[in-house]
């Protein structure tokens, strides 16, 4: 079993590798991450706080979205692309399942964001360092955000699959991957803060609005990130929405959303007729 | 626990209220090749990916050496070669190769030779985008023989090769044949097929309407005989007022009869003596028999 999952994983780490993903999403994480930590530098003297604080702080915003977008751009076509191709069927007549086809992908795809995410990160903190602006506390924001974004990473990454196994073909399946990705980064965000204003500081602001917020990976991550320390909360003033729920509910939600979300994908993997 | 390779008895497909496969019954036995032939639509693809299991019956039941289809015991002795392979572009063939021997649980000394085996030992480090279709044909061929498959179902396998590569094709499909693996050929390639295989199955509209050897389908069909008689130069017409025939040219008579009468026209043909240089007897292609079955002239 373990076998056929690493075979699966070493081929689409290869394709991976081969279509330039990698490199354009490195190239992409390590752009961002270093423009993010020196145009961040600006603003630093008044609060009193290091460089690095401020580009975590900066870093998190920008991952909330670039993430998710490229994990869903690896996986819109795992399943769906396959299917057109005809490779899904061929793979599925030789005596390897479903769930391992799936975590051999997964397994492939997370290692492939994970790369360009600490690649990214790593060399930001590094250039950081360097110019003295990071200590072990920056630091340590800096290595939750980089396993948080993994994380992030590996939830769009099952969801995605989930939708390239329901879709109709890899066009449908881009489609409705930017349908989720807006969702989930934008159109959440904004529908909560309708309700928030309706509501006017009630009961749901009060009980229900934290536990929604954390309920979306993309929210939980920023939590996370931006309540994870004193001076992040002051640099961001995010604190205030997080008073009211416990700190483990946010990583609750990052652990448990990558579970969740493949065994929807498992499900409809199942549905899929190669 | 039988000893055949395939026993499909009574299967059913269908989409919608739609029936792509009625009630079709076909038994393969160890070293046996069958071809499937069928129009396009005829259900031959559908009933292919029945038998690995890609798709649900709904009615009847398939057993793959007494294995339901897609069972892990069923994929393991099963080989299959899809009509359009269409391999990863970004991976080598080497590669792909070796992807497919992992799964299969075989040891990676097995990839050279057989990449030798199919003419692609050259180009096994370029990538499989780069490839011509036939060399993508040639590696589906490849991992065919991954494994020593005890049953191997071709879809369309010559599709996209050249003369060349056909005749090499056959020659593998023949020992696997001879090492006792069944071989079911779904393909519309009738003459390359008229020689190799043992028993012929014709779909038509999702039922089974022949499913015989060759000779046997002849004797059923009565379909008629040609006879092209050379005559001696410029005899022609007076030979085709002898025999009864239609005169081909000035040197040429052609004569149609049913099975049965065939002796007796060559009979009356050596009677002729001088008058007659050579004859061929062409009974009814396969493709004279599809056609008779495929296009419903038999009702059964």
């Amino acid at each position: 079993m373990i076998a056929r999952i690493l075979a699966i994983a070493a081929a689409e780490a290869r394709i991976a590798i081969r279509n330039r993903w990698v490199a354009i999403a490195s190239v992409l994480m390590l752009l961002f991450s270093l423009a993010l930590t020196f145009a961040g530098s600006a603003p630093t003297g008044a609060l009193g706080v290091d460089l690095l604080t401020v580009s975590v702080a900066s870093m998190t915003t920008l991952s909330v979205y670039l993430v998710p977008l490229l994990a869903l751009l690896l996986a819109f076509d795992a399943i769906a692309g396959d299917v057109e191709r005809g490779g899904l069927a061929l793979i599925l007549t030789y005596p390897v399942s479903r769930s391992e086809l799936l975590l051999g992908k997964f397994l492939a795809h997370v290692g492939a964001l994970a790369v360009a995410i600490m690649l990214g990160f790593g060399m930001s903190g590094l250039a950081a360092w360097i110019s003295g602006g990071a200590d072990a506390a920056s630091l340590f924001a800096l290595l939750r955000l980089t396993l948080s974004a993994v994380a992030l990473g590996a939830t769009f990454l099952a969801v995605g699959y989930a939708l390239s196994a329901l879709a109709r073909g890899p066009g449908a399946a881009a489609g409705l991957a930017i349908v989720v990705w807006v969702v989930f980064v934008a159109l959440y965000d904004l529908g909560l803060l309708g309700a928030l204003v309706f509501d006017g500081g009630g009961a749901f602001t009060q009980q229900v609005f934290p536990w929604l917020l954390i309920a979306n990976p993309a929210d939980a991550f920023r939590l996370f990130n931006l309540a994870g320390s004193d001076e992040l909360a002051l640099a961001t003033g995010l604190s205030g929405a997080t008073g009211a729920i416990p700190g483990w509910a946010a990583i609750l939600s990052l652990a448990a959303w990558p579970v969740v979300a493949f065994g929807l994908a498992r499900l409809a993997l199942r549905r899929v007729e190669p | 626990m039988s000893t055949d390779a395939l026993v499909i008895r009574n299967a059913v497909k269908r989409r919608g209220k739609v029936e792509t496969v009625s009630d079709l019954s076909l038994t393969l036995n160890a070293g046996e090749i069958v071809a499937l032939l069928g129009h396009n639509g005829a259900g031959k693809t559908t009933l292919i990916r029945m038998i690995l299991g890609l798709t649900r019956i709904n009615g009847g039941d398939i057993s793959v050496f007494g294995a339901a289809p897609g069972d892990a015991r069923a994929r393991r002795r099963t080989a299959f070669l899809p009509e359009a392979v269409a391999f990863h572009k970004s991976l080598t063939g080497r590669e792909q190769l070796r992807l497919f021997a992992r799964l299969a649980g075989e040891p990676r000394g097995v990839i050279a030779p057989l990449l030798d085996r199919v003419g692609l030992s050259e180009a096994a480090d370029r990538r499989i985008g780069t490839w011509s279709k036939g060399m993508r044909q040639r590696l589906g061929l490849a991992q065919v023989l991954l494994g020593k498959p005890r049953l191997a179902l071709l879809d369309e396998p010559t599709s996209g090769l050249d003369p060349m590569s056909r005749h090499d094709f056959y020659a593998i499909v023949d020992e696997l044949a001879a090492g006792g693996t069944a071989v079911l050929i779904s393909s519309h390639a009738l003459t390359e097929l008229e020689a190799r295989a043992d028993r012929i199955a014709i779909l038509r509209r999702g039922r089974l309407v022949a499913d015989d050897s060759l000779t046997s389908l002849r004797r059923r069909a009565r379909l008629p005989t040609r006879l092209m008689v050379t005559t001696a130069s410029e005899q022609s017409g007076q030979v085709a007022s002898r025999l009864g025939g239609a005169q081909i040219n000035c040197r040429g008579v052609e004569l149609i009869c049913d099975p049965d009468g065939k002796m007796a026209h060559l009979g009356r043909i050596a009677e002729l003596g001088g008058l007659v240089d050579d004859v061929d007897v062409i009974p009814p292609s396969l493709e004279d028999l599809y056609r008779h079955f495929a296009t419903g002239r038999e009702q059964t």
